[in-house]
């Protein structure tokens, strides 16, 4: 087996006649955080999508530690431990916190405690609320609430879209040291950011993805120092 | 009849009418899909009662009252998976005209299958039989229906709130991909509320059929149309709402029969209705729609 936990290998997304993901191939190291950003309608939530076997790509290979797992059902990639933290949070409003989480272990047939209380340790505010609908949570709440209820699958890969969208930026700092956490904690992260500063500030590796195609790829101090990437995604072209 | 005996009956048809509100109100939660061809499932699963203690007269009656509700659940389940799974990402408008598909198939089959003539639902012992209670006369039935809906009731409640299948349920019922992506697999989740929606109409059938004797192809239209009101009176996707709609809307044609408005029970019912909906536009139990995004 190769370092890569995951690589994809020429990815092609077609919606209609819409060509969203292009031939693309990436990989992501073992232990590490890698980073996607671009602009928006790149294509980067439609590769998170395509690994978590929401979208049917129309060709190309996802090998997952290996194994290529195009083609199966998300529950089976959940299983694999592939976890996906969507775009816009997408708690269940109608359940509580404590449900939340559940959901998350869904799958599990172990006692999931240990990973609970990783959580509440992650984000002492979700238990506090364990028992208030997640619908009444303010939108940074709800971001904890998401990324620990990816957790709670016990996942090997965690992906994770525009964790940092609409939040504050004092959270977003919160968001991204909690990143950091759980990858020294041993889960690889491939994250998808708008944020593209603190994202290469924190990824090891990032590739910039523009109307379906990886444009440029390399390690993150690289591609922060990038004349064209401050151009286009750190806004510091002209006072830079 | 005094007052009284109007008011049992009242609660009694609305515990029937109860028992079918559920799978609209379930169905409705979950796939936001008005399922026309519900109060057709009821019909049917009283016809297929009369067939099968027609072709297998040694069957006890219990085992019947079994093999029929199976057959029912059955059938349930088979609509959703051609009628309606086929359509999970068509428009609303097209699940809904399958579901008008279904419910004239039905309707027709039935047709076809009794040429049309009222069938003698049989007697139904114990619940058929006349009992005194409180006073008043009546078969069995009329005093059981709205106790059975009721423990149906608190005990699916029960399930939906504290099991892991209910909890994926609600889940579903809010966001299918984000159910895909923690592991749901949200076909059988729903499969599986068609299945509890058509038990509990195959059990309203027997309770409403064994006091309304003759069934026809056209027998569903009426209750089902009933359910369906008293789902949207209660607040549509609310399962107490439903029954608490049923109820109101059982008692309410039950005390115009009393004042001799039999003929404007559709009225009633309608009026009712539109009273609710004007003061609460999302029903009784009826929960507001002010997520965040
Ligand atoms: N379900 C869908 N049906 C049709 N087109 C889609 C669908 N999902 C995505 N697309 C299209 O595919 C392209 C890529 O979308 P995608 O969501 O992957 O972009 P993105 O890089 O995540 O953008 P953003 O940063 O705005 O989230 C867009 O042009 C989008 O309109
Ligand atoms: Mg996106």
């Amino acid at each position: 087996m190769s370092d890569n936990i995951l690589e994809i290998k020429t990815l092609n997304v077609r919606f209609g006649g819409i060509l969203a993901v292009n031939d693309i191939s990436l990989d992501v190291r073992r232990g590490k955080i890698v980073t996607l950003i671009g602009a928006n309608g790149a294509g980067k939530s439609t590769i998170l999508r395509s690994v978590s076997g929401i979208v049917k790509p129309v060709h190309g290979e996802i090998l997952f530690e290996g194994e290529n797992i195009m083609g199966l059902t998300p529950e089976q990639i959940v299983k694999k431990g592939i976890t996906l933290v969507p775009e816009g949070r997408r708690v269940f409003p109608n359940l509580t916190v404590l449900e939340n989480l559940k959901m998350g272990a869904y799958l599990r047939k172990d006692d999931y405690e240990k990973d609970l209380s990783y959580v509440y340790r992650l984000f002492p505010r979700l238990e506090e609320r364990s028992w208030q609908s997640a619908g009444t949570l303010s939108g940074g709440e709800q971001q904890m609430l998401a990324v620990g209820r990816a957790l709670m699958s016990s996942p090997k890969l965690i992906m994770m879209d525009e964790p940092s969208l609409g939040l504050a930026p004092l959270v977003v700092r919160d968001i991204f040291s909690i990143i950091r956490t759980i990858n020294e904690n041993g889960i690889t992260v491939l994250l998808i950011e708008q944020n593209a500063n603190m994202a290469l500030k924190t990824c090891d590796y990032g590739y910039v993805i523009e109307t379906g195609n990886i444009t440029m790829q390399g390690e993150g101090d690289k591609l922060l120092n990038d004349d064209r990437v401050k151009e286009a995604y750190l806004g510091k072209s002209r006072n830079g | 009849m005094n007052i009284t005996s109007y008011l049992i009956r009242g609660l009694a048809t609305g515990g029937q009418f109860a028992l079918v509100a559920i799978g609209y109100t379930m169905v409705y939660g979950i796939l936001k899909l008005i399922n026309f061809a519900h109060g057709e499932l009821f019909m049917v699963s009283g016809i297929l009662m009369i067939y099968i203690v027609a072709d297998l007269p040694t069957l006890p009656i219990g085992l019947a009252i079994c093999l029929m509700a199976a057959l029912t659940v059955f059938i349930g389940f088979l609509i959703e998976k051609f009628a309606y799974s086929p359509l999970r990402s068509a428009p609303r408008m097209s699940v809904m005209i399958s579901a008008i598909g279904v419910s004239y198939l039905l309707q027709n089959l039935v047709s076809y299958i009794t040429g049309g003539l009222s069938k003698q639902f049989p007697d139904i012992p114990v619940i058929g039989e006349s009992v005194r209670f409180l006073g008043i006369k009546d078969k069995l039935t009329v005093f059981l229906s709205p106790v059975i809906a009721i423990v149906l009731t608190v005990i699916l409640v029960q399930i939906i709130n504290h099991t892991k299948f209910g909890m994926a349920m609600r889940a579903v019922s809010k966001d299918f991909e984000t159910s895909q992506l923690m592991g749901i697999k949200i076909n059988r989740v729903i499969s599986i509320t068609f299945a509890i929606g058509a038990f509990l109409a195959a059990t309203g059938s027997v309770l409403y059929f064994a006091k309304n004797t003759g069934i026809n192809h056209l027998s569903g239209a009426n209750p089902g149309l009933k359910a369906f009101i008293a789902a949207v009176v209660g607040g549509i996707g609310s399962i107490p709402g439903a029954v608490v709609g049923a109820l109101i809307i059982g008692v309410a044609e039950s005390l115009a029969k009393a004042f001799g408005l039999a003929d404007f029970s559709d009225v009633i019912s309608f009026g009712l209705l539109i009273i609710i909906l004007v003061v609460k536009p999302t029903g009784i139990f009826g929960e507001k729609t002010t997520e965040k995004v």
